[in-house]
Order: structure tokens, then C-alpha cells, then sequence
């Protein structure tokens, strides 16, 4: 019986240093002094973190992710939160068919969703622009966003509103003080998440972004399919150290939410 | 709230998504039954061809009508994508159309363009062969595309083929796709379960603990990912160079760039949505069946497998649907770390559409594709009752 605890204790432990290890390895030999990537590291050095920092194309590219990844996040978050308050409590075949249309873009094989992007936009001259990459990505971030969203507000007590009401509050002053504030956290972590689909994307910038438009991700796509050297350690660092953030920040605001929903249930 | 203002709060994302989801979907997939190119480039050539079936000789109006359309359609550049469409049903015809094109353009306005004209360019012009595709390919609707996916054609008579041995090449590419995905969903599985127990069996304090050992590379970009697999296992990689120096090998081992290395970036890629559904139906199996068992005399092993894992089931099912369809449409994971026997469904999709512009049967293998993925989602919906799709 012991046997099998220690057996099974054995196997977890190594899948979940299967997980994480890999990531944490590439870590090290971004500080590497020379361009083998193997241990044990020749020497320490940061000259790929200065050829990384002082380069234009990976300042272009994080400034344009940054731009790309925030743009489609607000609209996302407005069009979405808009959206789930619409559905909320809502039966019916109107409200299935809307709740089908909203989450299928995160069934539907991404590849498709860009390559029919890519055709449709074309001829609109549309690929090849800022607007375009936002639009593509609203389509894949805004599930992101009706989820919790709507959650959250299928969860909020309806005698909020009455009691809002009852002591004179007006149904817009009732809205921006009472419902929006309680559905804040949700709308938070939708934002976060549609802001990391956006920001992991690389399939839409292949085929909707030209030279101009070249996100973080599609950048390192590029790296990738060439000999890769040890600047893209370099940013794979970067990256993990930002997206670390996001998930910092994601734990948080769940955490916010999860005391949020006691307390609201204890009373 | 007034169900009519409900309903004007639905409009914006609804009609957003229509007009940038919805629509540039049906548009892609329509070229699946769809003939573009030829209608375009030999309209004229067409209506003579109207009334003619193969087995009657071919209209002596249709050389004439032919070098029109040449002639309109050479300075828009559509006879070029007309040519190479009925090239893949009729091999040796687009060089021979461009060919006659070029060489009408360039005539005496006294030439007559006949039968004669044509046989001297290329005799495939005036074979009957020639025009039975040409007509076919000229419909407004056809099933040429699908037909291809399966690996299937039109005979010249109409009747329903296999292409030639050599050129078949979709059905390999659909089987290798789900074998990949079923690889995948294995591996995942088999990883993915003692995590889930251990989350499952474990204080609310330490399973947080190892849910955020889940979750970090979950947040962590797929390009980074990618980038660590490429690292570790390439050639002169970590994990080669530490077993070369231990002398456990004496020569590199090939663990990417080939199957292998894209079934295990991908089984790290897809193991959290194998983990998480997992863990949410071992969360819920109250721990005292397990104890009720044993004290029934039940052994450890018959416990497990009469009663936990029966219980388990629609986790175990939640998880494979989610990882297999997640892997059916996988693109970027393959193009970096397979070879070109590793590239799936998807791969044939995105290079039909920007490499050689064969949009009608991308649109064809992306249909596959999507009904393969629908009837997946339709599965594990019915079998969640409806909430088959959740986040962490």
C-alpha cells in the first residue's frame, strides 16, 4: 500500500515537473554568454537582453501586441459585458442561438477563423492593418469576456436592484453604483483573459498582419522557423515574466471574487 | 428588465459577430461547391458548351468563342486561375490554355481561331476530355473540391473514382490528424489522471498549491512553450547534450521535428484542459465510497476500478473531448516542431490558402475540419448535459 502512495506520489511529481520544468529550463540560458544552447552556461552575461532591448523589431512588436491586445480587450469588454447582460436569465431559442454564435469562435478551429478572416478582409483592405488584427481578435477574445460575465451577473441577487430602488436611486444611478461595481471583478477577469487570447495569438497575425502590424508571437514564429539563437530566450523570458503578471493578477481578482460570493452568501 | 431592451442589448456583439464571424465563415466554406474561376474567365465559351454533352462532337462555335474570352480575360489575369483549375482534373491543360492564350493575343486580327488554330497550339485543346472538365468546371455549383477532400473524382462520364494511387494523399492526412489527436488525448489522459487524484485528495491549501504548477503554463505564451520544447529537445539540445555527457547514448536522438516531438509539445500544451474538468468530477466523489468499499471488503485495485473510476467517467469524457478537439485544429504546434509527415488537416488548410491558392479545396478540408470539431462539441454537450465548455 505504501508502495503504491510512493509509486503515485512519483508519477504526479513528475508530471508536474513535465509542466513546469521545461519553461523554467529556457530561463537560464537566456543569461548565457555564448550561443550554444546547453548547459552547463560558458558564462553569464545580459548581451541578449541588450541585443533583444535596443532592437526596433521586437520594440515594434511588443508595442503593437501591447496596442493589438488592449484595443480588442475594451471592445471585447464593452460589446461582451453589453451582451451578457442582454442573455442574462434570458430563455428560449433566441437566447440558445446567441449563447452558440458568442462561444463559437473558441470551438471552431482557429485556423479556419483566420484563414476566412484573411479572404473576407482582403478584399475590404482590411489584412494588413492595425484595424483588421483588432478586429480578428475581438472575434476570438470576446467569449473570453461573455463568460464570467454573464455569470456573474446570472448570480447577482435581483432585490440588489429593489433595494437600490427602494432608497430612491434612480435605475441608471442604481446601474453605475450598485450592479456594476458587483460585476467588476468579473468583468475584470474577463478582460484579463481575452487580453491573454489576444496576446498568444500568432495563427490570425500569420495570415490577417503584414510587416507592420508583426506581433510579439508572430515575431518569435519567425524566429522559430529559422536556426533559433539565444535572443529568443531572451524574449521567451520576457514574455513568461509579463504573462507570470497576468496570472498574478488573475489569481487575485478570483480570489476577490471567490470572498466576494461567501460574504454575499453568508448574509 | 423590458425583454425588448434585452433584446437591443443583444444587437452590437450579435451583429458584430455576424458580419465578422459569421459571414467571412459561410463566404470561406462556400468555395467548397463553389466554381469561381473558370465561369469568370470563359463565359462565352460556356453558353456555346450549353448544349452539349460528351459523345457528341464538340461545336466547331467554340474555338471561336474560346479565343474571345482569351482575349478579355487575359488582361484581367483570370484566365491563369481558370487554367490551373481545370489542370487538376486534366493534367497538361494549363500550360496548353496559357499557351493558346498567349498565342491569340499575339495574332494576325485575319487569323481564324478553329479547330486547326487549337490542335496546333496543343491537341489536348480539342479533346472532348478538355471540354467535358471545362463545363463541369464551369457550373456555378460543384463537388469537385469535396470529392478531392476524400480522395475521390469525376470520371470524364460523370461516374465517382478514386484518384490515382499516387496522388491520394487527404484521407492519409484526415487518419494522421485523428491519430495525432488520439495521441494526444492519450497521453493526456494517462498524465493527466494521478494529477487530478492527487488535486483531488489533497488539502484545499496544497491543491492550490499544484493547481497554480497547472496553471502557470496555461497562462504561459504558446510561442514560449514552443520555444522551451525546441531548446530541449533539438539536436544539440539540453536533454541530447546531458545524455551524451553521461554517456547513456552515443549519438543524438531525432525527439523533434518528427512525430514524436509534436505529440509531446502538444501533450504539454493540452494537459491542463485534460487536469481541470478531471479535477472538478473527483472533487465531487464524496470520499466515503471509497471507505464504504473497503470495509465491504472491496481491495484497494477493486475499489478503484468498480467504483472510482465508473464515477470518474464524465470527467475522464469531458477531458478527452475537450483535448481531442483542441488538437484536431492544431496548426502552430505542428508547423514548428513536426515534420512534413506531422502536418495536419489545418496545415493543408492555411497552406491552400495563402501557398498555392487552391481556395476551393482549403475550403473543402476546412469543412472536415469544422464537422469533424462540431459533431465532437455536440458529443461532449450531450454528454455534460450543456456545459461542456468552462474556464479555469
Amino acid at each position: 500500500m505504501n508502495l503504491w502512495r510512493l509509486l503515485f506520489r512519483l508519477i504526479c511529481t513528475a508530471v508536474l515537473v513535465f509542466l513546469i520544468a521545461p519553461i523554467l529550463a529556457v530561463i537560464p540560458l537566456s543569461f548565457s554568454s555564448n550561443s550554444i544552447l546547453s548547459y552547463p552556461l560558458p558564462g553569464l552575461s545580459l548581451r541578449w537582453y541588450e541585443s533583444v532591448l535596443t532592437s526596433p523589431k521586437w520594440y515594434v512588436a511588443f508595442a503593437n501586441s501591447l496596442i493589438i491586445g488592449v484595443a480588442a480587450t475594451v471592445v471585447s469588454v464593452v460589446l461582451g459585458t453589453l451582451a451578457s447582460f442582454g442573455l442574462a436569465r434570458r430563455k428560449g431559442w433566441v437566447a440558445s442561438a446567441v449563447r452558440v454564435l458568442i462561444l463559437s469562435p473558441m470551438i471552431v478551429p482557429i485556423v479556419l477563423v483566420a484563414v476566412a478572416l484573411y479572404l473576407f478582409l482582403a478584399p475590404l483592405q482590411l489584412t494588413n492593418t492595425m484595424a483588421g488584427m483588432i478586429l480578428a481578435h475581438i472575434v476570438v477574445a470576446v467569449p473570453f469576456v461573455v463568460i464570467p460575465v454573464l455569470t456573474a451577473i446570472e448570480q447577482l441577487d435581483d432585490n440588489l436592484g429593489r433595494a437600490a430602488a427602494a432608497c430612491g436611486a434612480r435605475p441608471l444611478t442604481a446601474f453605475w453604483r450598485v450592479t456594476l461595481p458587483s460585476i467588476s471583478s468579473a468583468m475584470a477577469s474577463g478582460a484579463l483573459f481575452a487580453f491573454a487570447a489576444s496576446f498568444d495569438d500568432v495563427v490570425i497575425a500569420l495570415f490577417v498582419a503584414g510587416p507592420d502590424q508583426r506581433t510579439l508571437p508572430r515575431e518569435m514564429y519567425s524566429g522559430l522557423r529559422e536556426t533559433i539563437s539565444p535572443e529568443l530566450t531572451a524574449v521567451a523570458t520576457i514574455m513568461m515574466v509579463f504573462s507570470t503578471m497576468l496570472f498574478l493578477l488573475m489569481q487575485t481578482l478570483q480570489r476577490r471574487r471567490r470572498r466576494m460570493l461567501q460574504s454575499a452568501v453568508r448574509r | 428588465m423590458a425583454r425588448s431592451r434585452k433584446t437591443v442589448l443583444l444587437l452590437p456583439l450579435t451583429g458584430f459577430l455576424l458580419v465578422f464571424f459569421v459571414l467571412p465563415m459561410a463566404w470561406f466554406l462556400s468555395y467548397a461547391v463553389r466554381e469561381a474561376e473558370v465561369p469568370r474567365a470563359l463565359p462565352e465559351t460556356l453558353e456555346v458548351l450549353a448544349g452539349w454533352t460528351l459523345g457528341q462532337p464538340v461545336p466547331e462555335a467554340v474555338y471561336s468563342a474560346m479565343a474571345r474570352d482569351m482575349v478579355e480575360a487575359a488582361d484581367s489575369g483570370t484566365m491563369a486561375n481558370a487554367a490551373r483549375r481545370i489542370n487538376y482534373e486534366l493534367a497538361g491543360s494549363r500550360s496548353a490554355l496559357t499557351k493558346a492564350a498567349r498565342q491569340v493575343r499575339k495574332s494576325d486580327p485575319a487569323v481564324t481561331f478553329d479547330e486547326a488554330f487549337f490542335r496546333s497550339v496543343d491537341p489536348i485543346l480539342t479533346s472532348p476530355e478538355f471540354f467535358a472538365v471545362m463545363k463541369r468546371a464551369g457550373a456555378a455549383v460543384s463537388d469537385h473540391y469535396l470529392l478531392a477532400a476524400f480522395d475521390l473524382q469525376k470520371a470524364p462520364d460523370g461516374k465517382i473514382v478514386a484518384v490515382p494511387e499516387e496522388s491520394r494523399l487527404y484521407i492519409a492526412v484526415l487518419l494522421r490528424t485523428l491519430q495525432i489527436s488520439a495521441l494526444v488525448m492519450g497521453a493526456c489522459l494517462v498524465l493527466g489522471f494521478p494529477v487530478a487524484v492527487l488535486l483531488a485528495t489533497s488539502s484545499e491549501k496544497v491543491a492550490d498549491a499544484i493547481l497554480i504548477l497547472v496553471m502557470l503554463p496555461f497562462w504561459t505564451s504558446l510561442l514560449v512553450r514552443t520555444t522551451a520544447w525546441i531548446v530541449l529537445l533539438q539536436k544539440e539540445g539540453i536533454i541530447n547534450s546531458a545524455l551524451l555527457s553521461l554517456g547513456l547514448i552515443s549519438e543524438p536522438l531525432a525527439m523533434i521535428f518528427n512525430r514524436m516531438g509534436v505529440v509531446i509539445a502538444m501533450t504539454h500544451v493540452l494537459l491542463p484542459f485534460m487536469i481541470l474538468p478531471l479535477y472538478s468530477t473527483l472533487k465531487a466523489i464524496p470520499p466515503g465510497y471509497m471507505r464504504a468499499a473497503a470495509s465491504l471488503g472491496a481491495r484497494p485495485l477493486t475499489a478503484f476500478f468498480r467504483v472510482y473510476l465508473p464515477l470518474a467517467v464524465p470527467g475522464i469524457a469531458a477531458g478527452c473531448i475537450m483535448v481531442f478537439i483542441l488538437s484536431v485544429g492544431y496548426y502552430v504546434t505542428p508547423a514548428l516542431v513536426g515534420g512534413p509527415a506531422d502536418q495536419m488537416l489545418s496545415a493543408f488548410v492555411a497552406n491552400y490558402t495563402t501557398g498555392t491558392g487552391n481556395w476551393g479545396l482549403a475550403s473543402a478540408l476546412g469543412l472536415i475540419l469544422l464537422v469533424v470539431t462540431a459533431a465532437l462539441y455536440l458529443l461532449a454537450q450531450r454528454l455534460s448535459g450543456g456545459r461542456a465548455i468552462s474556464l479555469g
